[in-house]
């Protein structure tokens, strides 16, 4: 028979393990302190980003029926909405993605299991923020030279 | 650990009290939001493809099954946001954690009266009003 035993913290088990620069005095990095900080506020911010992006695409005009290409490019004719779309993109990918890191700490038993699952989370994640980003910056809505949209004349 | 009637755990303040269930619906939520979010920049990046690509993804959205899943989305958010005030207030303000029953009725006071007009408003838009 074994004796039961009694895992270590996971979210730092190897911080605690190195000592050395950039720590505090009992050997830990500061990562969670500026990780629990972070999700604080940037969820402030996404609060304004996401129920501003909600409001004026689902409220405002048609709401859902009037969401297509030429509403898209009408929006992203103005470096506002830009701005606004990019910063929502890398606050909720990061938010998320810690959010999603927290859960995996908690609930993936084995390091083996944590291990391959943050590297997935990881692996989406920075697909998804790069694709965003080059969606944003490289967007032309008057590719098509026959293109009717009123952005385009 | 099976879990005991209320009255009998009289100990405690957190397990199986709003608190816990709050923590629980923020990871949920947060969870759903996530998962939405990879799906919702893959459809906007169709606007790279072609307008065809975008308006014919987008199109197959427009349906009253996708309009209620939207409705969900938006409800999630809501909570998710104002839960999120919620603990910052509770965790940085000197009050919060005294008031903590109050911000806990609050948060259900704001996601009702945001709800309701999007929920009013939206599926009027989704069956076509």
């Amino acid at each position: 028979m074994t004796t039961p035993e009694i895992a270590q913290p996971r979210s730092s088990s190897r911080a605690r393990s190195l000592k050395g620069g950039g720590r505090n005095r009992s050997g830990q990095t500061n990562f969670e302190l500026y990780s629990w900080l972070f999700m604080r506020l940037s969820g402030l911010a996404l609060v304004v980003l996401v129920l501003g992006h909600l409001f004026v695409n689902l409220m405002l005009g048609g709401g859902i029926t009037a969401l297509d290409f030429g509403f898209v490019a009408g929006k992203w004719a103005n470096p506002l909405w830009q701005v606004w779309d990019l910063l929502m993109l890398w606050l909720a990918m990061l938010h998320g993605t810690n959010g999603l890191r927290t859960i995996i700490n908690d609930y993936a038993e084995k390091d083996q299991t944590r291990f391959w699952l943050k590297s997935l989370l990881i692996t989406a994640s920075i697909v998804i923020v790069v694709l965003g980003t080059l969606v944003i910056f490289t967007f032309d809505p008057c590719l098509d030279p026959s293109s009717t949209l009123s952005v385009c004349k | 650990m099976p879990s005991k009637p209320l009255k009998l755990s009289p100990g405690t303040l957190y397990r199986g009290h709003e608190g816990m269930w709050s923590w629980v619906a923020h990871r949920i939520t947060g969870v759903g939001i996530f998962f939405f979010l990879l799906v919702h920049v893959l459809d906007t990046a169709l606007v790279r493809v072609s307008p065809e690509a975008y308006n014919e993804v987008i199109g197959t959205y427009k349906n009253p099954i996708v309009g209620l899943m939207e409705v969900g989305l938006v409800g999630a958010i809501l909570f998710h946001a104002f839960n999120g005030i919620r603990l910052i207030l509770v965790d940085f303000w000197a009050k919060g954690p005294r008031n903590q029953r109050k911000l806990m009725i609050g948060v259900g006071v704001v996601w009702v009266v945001l709800f309701v007009p999007f929920v009013i408003r939206h599926l009027t838009h989704v069956f076509g009003g």
